[in-house]
Order: structure tokens, then C-alpha cells, then sequence
């Protein structure tokens, strides 16, 4: 099932489709390695639910909902 | 003896500055890169005969030209040419690591991997072949634990080993960018090649890969070297309609994915066996805790709290010590030098200054070492994950906490490395609305007068009154920033993207050295600085001095008191007799004393400015003492502590100055909070224009002096008057 980054519940896995996002946004994302086909794991979210964290490539890195929502995944 | 030099390079967290402290020890020496202030960190290690000079480089994450520090990370390597550049690598997260080495390989510098943290990998269960990555990659790789110097001398040798093989010569890989890009690479080389274009910096190559990157600085220089800029140009927009049509990307989301494809097939090769990417750490089992939605703010409120009564009960006492020592010596001075200015120079002027500015600093020493523990543990990215949804709403950035803490959002820090720290924040507006007002926060220099005057005004329970005060220097932030981004900085929200590192237990080696650095830089400015601005006070409310005149006048008065007073107590004791001709010769002694500090420049200056700053309510001392606080914002005590203390004659009748301020009634509560007020809100010290003016140029500096200036005089002004009506 391919859906929006942002929902993922905590503790599901996906595996990257499609980085949307251009200009600096899309570079910021693809220099941490959000790449198509790497694998992710949603580990929590903020007290606000906004931004959330995320398990990849061996470490966490955290992002907006709004960034999210530029990245589609093939969820696990 | 030849002198080797190298570059050390790395992404944020990866222990860079670690490993460059424990190469240089003690050598390294703190400077600024040209044009911008990220601080510049050179230092020295010699070894077998060879000297080796070290530059540390800004951490980044990529070399694009996104952000200031990768332009410096770049300009380095090819401005000043280094023989070699030591790359540290977080081997926990060693793809991503990577990404930014293969980077600088690209650029062609020789080459040496620093494998950092090879001991949390070890306990993570991965296995890293080194010796098949350093096959693979063509460059040393050493293995090092940098928190306890391990590989230290490994990868010394490995950097003498470089420079003798390197003779010299600089080789960029060339990496593969799919058959898409490839041929466009080929022929834009060719081209650039040929036409010899940029070829005094750059490798063709390299420049051709950065045109299709769009990268604006190499574009730039490109368009003032000659024509060819332009078919190059058009030669990218070609291939960008092409890409996007056929692949659905832009030639630099592809150059990316190949970057990161050649480092996931290096590491497929049998580099890194074991272990699993997506398990979750010790540290995200943490976070569950830490950065829940109920008990994450909360242990943050309580962590906030904590810190404060810590450094208040138990700074207390060094504090007290360190006060009566200057008090001991204050004393001394008061003693054995002969009255006049020389002895108010030395004891009100420079003891009296510098003293009650150095008694924090076992405050200060206290707080940095919480706060550099916190940093080094990890939390602070923590508290940035939490706060940007707040953040935002403010118009700034998860990102922007870090600054404000360290402007004093945990009062102690200072508005300097604050605004110098706000670098990290990639969005030029986040970046303006947080530079702008984290000089608000309650730095360590405003903490030395709120501490003074919450003793003087609040003596019951300071440690709430100064919680209030922190409190409200948030509000205020929070606010100007949300006027100042709906107004003149405008604009959309940047991206926050942000590795959260893992929870790393700081060694004791690492805290004491960051915070004795912060704390000694406090102590050499109140012997530099506060020194001459202290004593520059002094003079200023010491000349003129009264006209000879008055002061016979004033003798004269208080002569004929005391006759009085004696020819009215005929019948009294000697002893009785001398206290009541003391007392009588004390209030027209007062009275000399405040007259001659209005007939000062610096009393002439208050009284001036009195029209104005009585709408505030400000007492006339406090006029001189906040003019003084421009210099530097622990003044504000010193020269209130001279202004209190001018003419007193008997140490062991000393108070201390919150006594005298608790004493004088021109302190109504009104007045109180409107200094409170005023002292938070209004023009940053002269050395954070400085840095503010470093930071982004002279017109937001300006904008920064004025704005706060004003706006500071407007909300004193509404406390006063609006108290003046309900509190008294």
C-alpha cells in the first residue's frame, strides 16, 4: 500500500516510493539519505504530533508532518 | 621540518571537535573564518618530525552552498589547499557519513577516514571490514573511539603517510551519474576543459557537476568568467526538461541517488555485516519516555527548574566567599591608601566594579556545566524535536531553542555564542527573527543585576522572582518574533530536518574543557572590558568634581550642625554626644555625596535624560548605570555599586549594595518592574551588535540598537504608568 509519509503509525515500516519535494527542501531530505527504496520505521512523534521521528540507514532522524507529506512510502 | 596541512571535516555529531581536542590538547586556538564568525579552531601536533597544522572545519552534511557552513567546509579545501583532509565518520551511521566524504573526494583532496565510535558499533552487534572499505574507497581508514583518544596517533601516522604517497597531487574520483547524466557530464567537462573556465580554483569535472546541481555560488563566479556560463546554463535546463520528463526527477536529485547508490553498493561489497538499520536503540527507548506527550514537557520543565535551584543554593556559597574576599580587600585598600581620588579609584571604581562582577562566577561556572552536560548528552535536540511545533507558531524554528538557551533562556549564557550558534538554523528568516531576539534572554551579565536586584526587591524568595524573570524574557521573545515575522521578515517556514543524535554519556574531560573555556572567557572580560569600562565609570561620576565653593558651603553646614547638636545636649556623655554629632554630619554628608554625583557628566547625563526616563520611572542612578550597561551588561552592577558607595568612608559600616537599593524609596514597586522590564528588553551590549553586525550586516544591527531601544522605553513606560495606578 503506497501512502503519504505522514501516515505511518509509530512502529510501522515502509519503504520509500518518492521524494516530492524540490529546491532546498528536496536537497535538506536527500542529503540525510531519503532516497527511493530506503527502508524507514515511524519511532514516535512530538507532544504536538508534529514534528515526527524516524528510524533509518542506523540513526533517527526527525522531520515536519509538512515535510512528510512530501515523501510517499510503500508501507510494511 | 616540513609542515603538513590538514583540514578536519566532518557532519554535525560526529565527534569532530572531540578528535581535533584530543590531537591538539591544549594547542588549539579559537579564531574566525574570513567574512564570517563560525568559529575558526586551528591548532598544532607534531610527531616524528613532521609538524602537522590542523583546521577544524564547520560540521555539515553536505558541500552544497545551501548554508554558510558548507561554503566555508568548500572554500577551505580549495582556497587554501590542504595536503590532506581527515574526514571523521560517525561509523553508526556510516552511509550518511559517507555521502559527505565521497564529497570532498570529489573535490580531490588526499584523504584520511577517522571511523569514529567504532565502540557503540561493536555494541550495536555490526562489524565493519576496514580494511575492505579502505580497499574499496582508495583512502586510509582508522578505526577511533575519540571520546578517549583512541586512534589518535593512528590516524596521525595515516596523515603523514598521505601527504608523502599524495606528493602533492590532488585526484577527484569520478563517479558514475547513470547513463542519463553521464554523457552531458562528458561533454560540459570538455567544455570547460578546453576554455580553461574557473580552472585557477576547480576541477572541470567538478564544476560541470555542480552546474547541474545549480549550485548559486559556482554559477555565480561562472557568469564573471566568461560567456561560457551561459551554454552551460542553457545546457542544464536541457537536461533538467529531459530528466524530468523521462525520470521524474532533477539532475540533482539524480547526482544524489548515484552518490548514495555508489556508497550502498561499496558497503554491500561485505563492508558492514550484522546488526539492523531500522532496530531501535537504547535511545529511542528513552525517548519514549523523554519526548512523551505528557512526560516530555514535563521532566523538560522539571530538568529547566532543576538547573536553576541547583546553580542558586548551591552557587551561593563560593559566591558569598568570593564577596567577602573583595569586600577583605576593598577594606585593605580603603586602609592603607591615603584618602582621596587614587583610593575611590581602587576601591570604588576598581574593586568595587570588577569585584561585584567577578562574584558570579561560580554561578556562571555552575550553570555551563549543566548546560554544556546536557548538550554533550544529547537532550538538547531533544528539546528542539519538542518545542518546534511552538516554535513555528512564533514564526521560528525547532532549531531556534538551542540559540535562545544559550542567549541565557536558562539565564547564565550569553548573547554572543547565541547569536553565533543561530548559524545552524539553514532558513535566512528563522535565522534574522532569532538572531534579533535572543539578545531578550537573561544572559549571564543580566543575571549578575537581577540577582542584585531581585536580593535588593524580592528577598523572600528569589529563586521564583528570577524564574518570573526568565518567564518573561520567553514571552517576550516569542512575541517580537512573531511581530517581526509577520512584519519585516516575512516569509515562508524552512525545512526541519534534524538528526536526532543518540544519548552519548558526556565525559568529564569534554564538559570541564567547554566549560572552563566559556567560563574563562567571562573572567577575561571583566578583567578587560568591565576593567576600563569600570573605571571609565568611575571617572565619569567623579568629574567635575564639586566646585570648592560648595564643598566650603557643605562644610560649613555640617560644622554649624554640629555645634548645634552639642550646644542643645549640654549635659550629654562624651560617647552620646559624638553619635548624635555623627548622625547630624551624615545626612548633610548624604546630601554632598548625591550632589556631587549630579554635578558629575554622568549625573549631568541622567538628569538630562530624566524627562524622559521619569515617564519610566527609572531613579536617576539607574539612568547612568543602564547607559553604562551599552558597554557591557554587568556594568549595570558595577556602576551601581559606585553610584551607591561614592564618599563612604567606614568599611565596616559597608551594606552591600542590595541593602542600600532595598533602602532607597525613589524604588517604589512600579519603578522596579519597570527596570526589571527595561533591562530585559532594551539594546543589546555593544559586543553582540558586533556579532549581530557580523552575523548579517550593519543595517540589521542598527535595526536590532533602535528597535530594541524603543520598543524596551515603550513597554516601561506602560508598566509604570499602568502600575502607578493599581499598586500604589
Amino acid at each position: 500500500m503506497v501512502v503519504s509519509l505522514r501516515k505511518l503509525a509509530v512502529n510501522q515500516q515502509g519503504c520509500i516510493k518518492a521524494v516530492t519535494a524540490s529546491g532546498e527542501m528536496g536537497r535538506r531530505i536527500r542529503d540525510m539519505g531519503l532516497m527511493p527504496g530506503t527502508p524507514i520505521m515511524v519511532v514516535g512523534h512530538a507532544p504536538l504530533a508534529d514534528p515526527v521521528a524516524l528510524r533509518m540507514r542506523g540513526f533517527t532522524l526527525s522531520l515536519r508532518n509538512s515535510e512528510a507529506d512530501c515523501i510517499t512510502v510503500e508501507a510494511l | 621540518m616540513p609542515t603538513i596541512k590538514v583540514a578536519v571535516s566532518g557532519q554535525p555529531n560526529c565527534g569532530k571537535s572531540t578528535m581535533f581536542n584530543a590531537i591538539t590538547g591544549g594547542s588549539a586556538r579559537v579564531g574566525n573564518y574570513p567574512g564570517i564568525t563560525v568559529d575558526r579552531l586551528e591548532g598544532v601536533y607534531q610527531q616524528n618530525g613532521d609538524k602537522i597544522h590542523l583546521v577544524d572545519l564547520p560540521g555539515t552534511y553536505s558541500l552544497t552552498s545551501y548554508s554558510m557552513e558548507e561554503l566555508v567546509a568548500r572554500n577551505v579545501i580549495v582556497d587554501e589547499h590542504p595536503d590532506v583532509v581527515i574526514n571523521m565518520i560517525d561509523a553508526t551511521a556510516l552511509e550518511r557519513s559517507l555521502y559527505l566524504a565521497v564529497q570532498f573526494m570529489e573535490i580531490g583532496a588526499p584523504m584520511v577516514l577517522g571511523l569514529n565510535m567504532m565502540d557503540e558499533v561493536k555494541r550495536s552487534g555490526v562489524t565493519i571490514d576496514v580494511k575492505k572499505l579502505s580497499t574499496l574507497l582508495g583512502v586510509p581508514v582508522v578505526p577511533c573511539v575519540a571520546r578517549v583518544g583512541q586512534g589518535r596517533e593512528e590516524l596521525m601516522q595515516a596523515v603523514a603517510a598521505a601527504y608523502k604517497v599524495s606528493n602533492g597531487q590532488w585526484k577527484p574520483i569520478k563517479l558514475s551519474y547513470g547513463p542519463e547524466l553521464d554523457p552531458v557530464i562528458e561533454r560540459m567537462t570538455a567544455m570547460i576543459a578546453e576554455a580553461g573556465f574557473l580552472a585557477d580554483r576547480h576541477d572541470p569535472r567538478w564544476v560541470a557537476i555542480k552546474y547541474l546541481e545549480n549550485d548559486e555560488q559556482v554559477i555565480e563566479k561562472g557568469r564573471a568568467a566568461g560567456p561560457l556560463s551561459a551554454k552551460l546554463e542553457a545546457l542544464c535546463k536541457e537536461t533538467e526538461v529531459h530528466t524530468r520528463q523521462h525520470m521524474g526527477a532533477t539532475p540533482d536529485a539524480i547526482i544524489a541517488d548515484w552518490r548514495y547508490g555508489f556508497i550502498n553498493g561499496l558497503l554491500k561489497q561485505g563492508v558492514v555485516s550484522g546488526g539492523d538499520e531500522l532496530r531501535r536503540t537504547s535511545s529511542d527507548s528513552i525517548d519514549r519516555v523523554v519526548t512523551h506527550k505528557v512526560l516530555g514537557p514535563v521532566i523538560m520543565l522539571l530538568v529547566l527548574w532543576l538547573m536553576f535551584q541547583i546553580t542558586f543554593t548551591l552557587g551561593e556559597y563560593p559566591k558569598g566567599w568570593l564577596e567577602a574576599g573583595f569586600e577583605w580587600l576593598a577594606g585593605i585598600g580603603t586602609a592603607y591608601l591615603p584618602e582621596g581620588d587614587l583610593q575611590s579609584l581602587i576601591v570604588s571604581g576598581i574593586i568595587g566594579g570588577v569585584g561585584s562582577v567577578m562574584s558570579f562566577t561560580p554561578l556562571i561556572l555552575i550553570m555551563f556545566a549543566m548546560l554544556v552536560f546536557l548538550e554533550d548528552l544529547g537532550y538538547m535536540a531533544r528539546v528542539a524535536y519538542m518545542m518546534d511545533k511552538v516554535m513555528r507558531i512564533f514564526g521560528l524554528h525547532g532549531m531556534s531553542v538551542m540559540p535562545l538557551i544559550m542567549s541565557g533562556g536558562i539565564p547564565g549564557g550569553c548573547a554572543v555564542p547565541g547569536v553565533m550558534s543561530a548559524r545552524t538554523l539553514r532558513s535566512p528568516r528563522e535565522r534574522l527573527a532569532t538572531i534579533l531576539t535572543a539578545p531578550f534572554m537573561v544572559c549571564g551579565a543580566k543575571t549578575t543585576a537581577y540577582l542584585m536586584l531581585v536580593a535588593a526587591f524580592f528577598p523572600g524568595n528569589p529563586t521564583r522572582a528570577m524564574f518570573l524573570v526568565v518567564l518573561a524574557a520567553w514571552g517576550f521573545v516569542l512575541l517580537v518574533s512573531r511581530l517581526l515575522r509577520s512584519t519585516v521578515v516575512r516569509g515562508e517556514s524552512t525545512p526541519f530536518v534534524m538528526e536526532i543524535p543518540p544519548y552519548r554519556l558526556p565525559t568529564l574531560r569534554g564538559v570541564a574543557h567547554h566549560t572552563l573555556e566559556r567560563v574563562w572567557q567571562y573572567v577575561k572580560k571583566a578583567g578587560t572590558v568591565i576593567l576600563a569600562v569600570s573605571i571609565l565609570m568611575w571617572a565619569v561620576m567623579t568629574f567635575p568634581k564639586l566646585s570648592e565653593e560648595t564643598v566650603a558651603a557643605f562644610d560649613a553646614r555640617r560644622d554649624a550642625a554640629v555645634e548645634r547638636v552639642k550646644a542643645a545636649n549640654p549635659s550629654a556623655s562624651e560617647e552620646v554626644l559624638a553619635a548624635l554629632t555623627d548622625d547630624a554630619a551624615k545626612t548633610i554628608e548624604d546630601e554632598q555625596n548625591e550632589e556631587a554625583l549630579k554635578n558629575s557628566i554622568g549625573g549631568r547625563v541622567s538628569l538630562f535624560l530624566s524627562p524622559a526616563t521619569e515617564l519610566a520611572g527609572f531613579p536617576w542612578q539607574a539612568n547612568v548605570a543602564l547607559l553604562g550597561a551599552f558597554a557591557a551588561k554587568e556594568v549595570f552592577v558595577s556602576t551601581m555599586a559606585t553610584a551607591y558607595s561614592m564618599g563612604e568612608v567606614d568599611p565596616e559600616e559597608s551594606e552591600s549594595l542590595s541593602e542600600k537599593l532595598a533602602a532607597d524609596p525613589a524604588w517604589t514597586l512600579p519603578a522596579i518592574l519597570s527596570v526589571f522590564a527595561f533591562m530585559l528588553l532594551y539594546t543589546p551590549c555593544m559586543v553582540t551588535v558586533v556579532a549581530i553586525a557580523k552575523e548579517t550586516n550593519w543595517k540589521w544591527a542598527a535595526f536590532s540598537v533602535l528597535g530594541s531601544m524603543t520598543f524596551a522605553f515603550a513597554v516601561s513606560v506602560a508598566i509604570y504608568q499602568i502600575g502607578k495606578l493599581f499598586l500604589v
